[in-house]
């Protein structure tokens, strides 16, 4: 690896377009005004108010109701200290279906029991059948394949109700739900509606609660209330390695 | 017309035939049944509209009166032309004074039963002829304003609020759409009722309603003439209200209609006795007024592999081209579905979706097909998508395909802002501009990639079929071999709207809109 001293502070970071802290930009927004000398304007003042040197309108195009299109480059003046940077993240350790599954033979001697559901009015199933079908998804076996565990895919639009009747009854060390639609923070209700449910029931400290989709971030669910969130690019192996390895913690 | 794929015909001539044996067949269950929906679209039909002081649907207050009194064998249009011969009222005036608790449909005197017929008929034919006169006026419309050429251009708005939807798909047209959609938001097909009225809340899509219908309808015509190309509207009529919908869109002048039972079987769980009956009536209407339907099979795709399921979505097209011919829909109006839906890492992967597309075109040489854009695999790499629905773009001007679902750029992250929608349209006008007559340039090598992918899929949607022929469709469906979904003969909502009619049951619209045929 080539290694200059090319200006990189990092306790300082800038973007880079072509040379260390030029502070490269790109935007693309729309202004709900039409295009002319005075939008573009508008639209410079805004990025330099934004903290942006220099921008520069590159395209901008009227979108047929008076409104403007912009396509812009500026220079970022502010800096970020990374070396404060903390998110917060599941700290358990990945393991894979083998390491997961010697686990569970090593730590418990039941079979643990894992209940999952698209919840609320969330119609899409593909998220939660890869993290808990059989087959999986791109290589990575799901939850119903691993040794010493049940998983039981309640599917799709499944109300919380159901949701946690069905936990009860099967004895679930932990619930699993995917949400997908996030429009209008439908999920936020949908995931707030679960814990309060859980609370009520009493059952909230019994169980590990976890939540995934696209849009759902660690910091999100444990803000809602759950023990973990998994987002875009998470498989089975990391709600199941999370969940092991947590029950142990707590002496479940 | 020379197969460029040189495709067996006689194959295609066999599937098709297996598919016209599996819909004959469930025709035969879906003619001795009705539903609450079938119903409530009759009563709609005959002129009842609005709600009651606790916001009822008056059509739901008529049916559930009907249902609570256990007629719904004899089905709404018998027991409300009982009532008007029997009151001398409107069927407005008897749906509101069953909601006031004055009338009981199935406690009158039933009268004589060519009395019945003779004002039911009398009230059908008003409605029938309004909707004629839509049709008329649409043909009207496009005789003198025009239209754009095919692909046509069809986006989606989804705003949730219908003035936000007027707003963004006036500019859609501008930018140069020819379809605009308004997606409904989530949830509605499972509602057993059609909501009522304007509105503003709706989550990744707004509410169809008739009055959100016209006001969208008024706001296309007014741009329409002002841009000089007539601009489609399309809705949804599938789900628990799916011929209900149907009628509401009859009567507002809308051009497209997504319609296909099998997506609410597999994608919404909505019973499959329920939903197939519904279609059979739905789509009696919507070929009388002339609207296109939109078939499902691309979501087969979401859920399962495009490269090996490929054969379930051409044997879903010709059973959905059977229900369509059996309720009267013509070819020239069967939008049937298919998608570019590969994982783009595939190699050859845009050769073997130029396959599949020119295999579509060549099955159903007079369907508009609708070609469904790259959705799985895009994701947060905006610029990558764009990328995609280039290629998408390029196949589809390349086979001919009739309705372009236009592909967004961010269609991982959120329904499309005005600026996605805008940069959609530019990336499709670009493409179908620049690469207008490359499809009758060029011919595919004999035996090559494209060749072979084609025929093989062919053969395997005729096997399928022969063996749905010799299963039924429903038994094929609950063993999930269409996008690996598996649904039960009685699972699902819907089912308990479902009943055999009676021997008095009649509805006046299907022989009146099979133009006597049936
Ligand atoms: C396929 C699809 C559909 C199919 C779903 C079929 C099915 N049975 O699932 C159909 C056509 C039915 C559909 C319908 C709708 N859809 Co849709 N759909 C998609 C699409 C194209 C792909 C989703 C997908 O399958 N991804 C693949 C899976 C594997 O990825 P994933 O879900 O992210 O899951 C991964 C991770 O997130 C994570 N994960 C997910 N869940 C969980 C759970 C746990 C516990 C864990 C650990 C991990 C985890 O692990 C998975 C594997 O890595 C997306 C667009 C896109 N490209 O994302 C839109 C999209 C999700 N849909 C959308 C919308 C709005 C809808 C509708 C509401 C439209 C409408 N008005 O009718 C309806 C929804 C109806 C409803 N009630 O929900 C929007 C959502 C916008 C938003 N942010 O709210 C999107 C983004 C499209 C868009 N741009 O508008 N859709």
């Amino acid at each position: 690896m080539i290694t200059t001293n090319n200006g990189l502070d990092l306790t300082k970071v800038k973007p880079y377009g072509d040379t260390m802290n030029d502070g490269m930009m790109q935007f693309s927004f729309t202004l709900p005004v039409p295009c002319c000398d005075e939008s573009k304007e508008a639209a410079k003042q805004l990025l330099i108010k934004m903290g942006i040197d220099e921008p520069q309108v590159v395209d901008a195009k009227d979108l047929g109701v008076g409104y403007t299109m912009f396509t812009m480059y500026g220079k970022c003046s502010h800096t970020i200290d990374y070396t404060t940077i903390e998110v917060p993240k599941v700290d358990s350790d990945v393991m894979d279906i083998h390491g997961v599954e010697d686990f569970i033979e090593a730590n418990f001697k039941r079979d643990i029991v894992i209940v999952g559901a698209c919840s609320g009015t969330d119609a899409h199933t593909v998220g939660i059948d890869a993290i808990m079908n059989m087959k999986g998804f791109d290589g990575h076996y799901g939850l119903e394949r691993y040794k010493g565990i049940k998983a039981y895919n309640l599917g799709a639009q499944v109300p919380n109700e159901e949701l946690v009747a069905n936990a009860i009854e099967l004895n679930a060390d932990a619930i699993i739900i995917s949400q997908i639609v996030t429009q209008k923070d439908v999920h936020i209700a949908n995931m707030t509606e679960l814990i309060e449910l859980l609370e009520s029931e009493g059952i909230r400290d019994k169980m590990i609660v976890c939540a995934g989709g696209p849009r759902i971030s660690y910091e999100l669910a444990k803000e809602l209330g759950y023990d973990a969130g998994f987002g875009s690019g998470s498989f089975a192996e990391h709600v199941a390695s999370f969940i092991v390895q947590e029950l142990v913690n707590r002496g479940m | 017309m020379t197969s460029k794929l040189n495709l067996d015909f006689s194959v295609v001539e066999k599937a098709r035939n297996s598919a016209r044996v599996i819909a004959e067949d469930t025709q035969t269950f879906i003619e001795r049944h009705t539903t609450v929906t079938v119903e409530r679209t009759i009563v709609r039909l005959l002129g009842v509209d609005g709600i009651d002081d606790i916001e009822r649907p008056l059509p739901n207050v008529v049916v559930d009166n009907i249902k609570k009194g256990g007629g719904l064998a004899e089905g709404a249009a018998f027991w409300m032309g009982n009532a008007m011969v029997a009151t001398g009222k409107t069927a407005q005036e008897i749906a509101l004074a069953i909601s006031a608790g004055e009338i009981d449909l199935t406690k009158l005197p039933v009268q004589d039963e060519s009395k019945i017929k003779a004002v039911i008929e009398e009230e059908a034919e008003k409605m029938v002829a309004l909707i004629s006169g839509n049709r008329a006026q649409r043909d009207d419309y496009l005789s003198t304003i025009g239209e754009g050429p095919k692909p046509y251009l069809y986006v989606i708005v989804a705003t949730g609020n219908i003035y936000e939807d007027v707003l963004q798909a006036q500019a859609a047209a501008r930018q140069g759409a020819d379809i605009i959609a308004v997606i409904r938001t989530t949830a509605q097909s499972l509602l057993d009722y059609v909501p009522f009225g304007a509105t503003t809340e709706g989550f990744g899509g707004t509410y169809a309603t008739q009055e959100n219908f016209r006001i969208m309808r008024t706001a296309l015509d007014e741009v329409g003439s002002e841009v000089g190309r007539y601009i489609r509207l399309c809705n949804y009529c599938s789900g628990l209200c799916m011929p209900e919908i149907a009628a509401m869109g009859a009567i507002e002048r809308l051009d497209v209609m997504l319609n296909d039972a099998l997506y609410g079987i597999l994608f919404r769980d909505i019973n499959m006795q329920r939903t197939l009956v519904d279609q059979y009536f739905s789509r009696v209407i919507n070929g009388f007024a002339g609207i296109i339907i939109n078939t499902g099979e691309d979501n087969y795709l979401t859920t399962s592999d495009a490269i090996e399921e490929a054969h379930t979505v051409l044997a879903s097209q010709l059973i959905n081209e059977q229900f369509a011919l059996l309720a009267g829909l013509p070819e020239e109006q069967m939008g049937l579905g298919h998608a570019f839906e590969m994982n783009p890492e595939t190699e050859d992967g845009f050769l073997l979706e130029l396959s599949q597309a020119q295999m579509a075109r060549e099955i159903f040489p007079n369907a508009p097909l609708k070609y469904m854009p790259p959705t799985k695999f895009k994701t947060g790499d905006i610029f990558k998508g764009h990328v995609q629905d280039t290629l998408f773009n390029a196949v589809s001007i390349m086979t001919g395909q009739g309705l372009q679902l236009l592909g967004m750029l961010t269609e991982a992250i959120h329904t499309p802002l005005l600026q996605d929608r805008a940069l959609s349209i530019e990336n499709a006008k670009y493409v179908f501009k620049n690469l207008r007559h490359l499809g009758d340039e060029i011919e595919f090598k004999s035996g090559g990639i494209i060749q072979s992918r084609a025929q093989g899929v062919l053969k395997e949607a005729a096997d399928m079929l022969e063996e749905i022929e010799n299963t039924g469709i429903m038994a094929t469906i609950e063993q999930g071999k269409f996008a690996g979904v598996t649904r039960k003969m009685d699972g699902g909502k819907g089912l308990d709207g479902v009943t055999q009619k009676g021997d008095r049951y009649f509805n006046p619209f299907i022989p009146m809109m099979l133009g006597g045929a049936k």
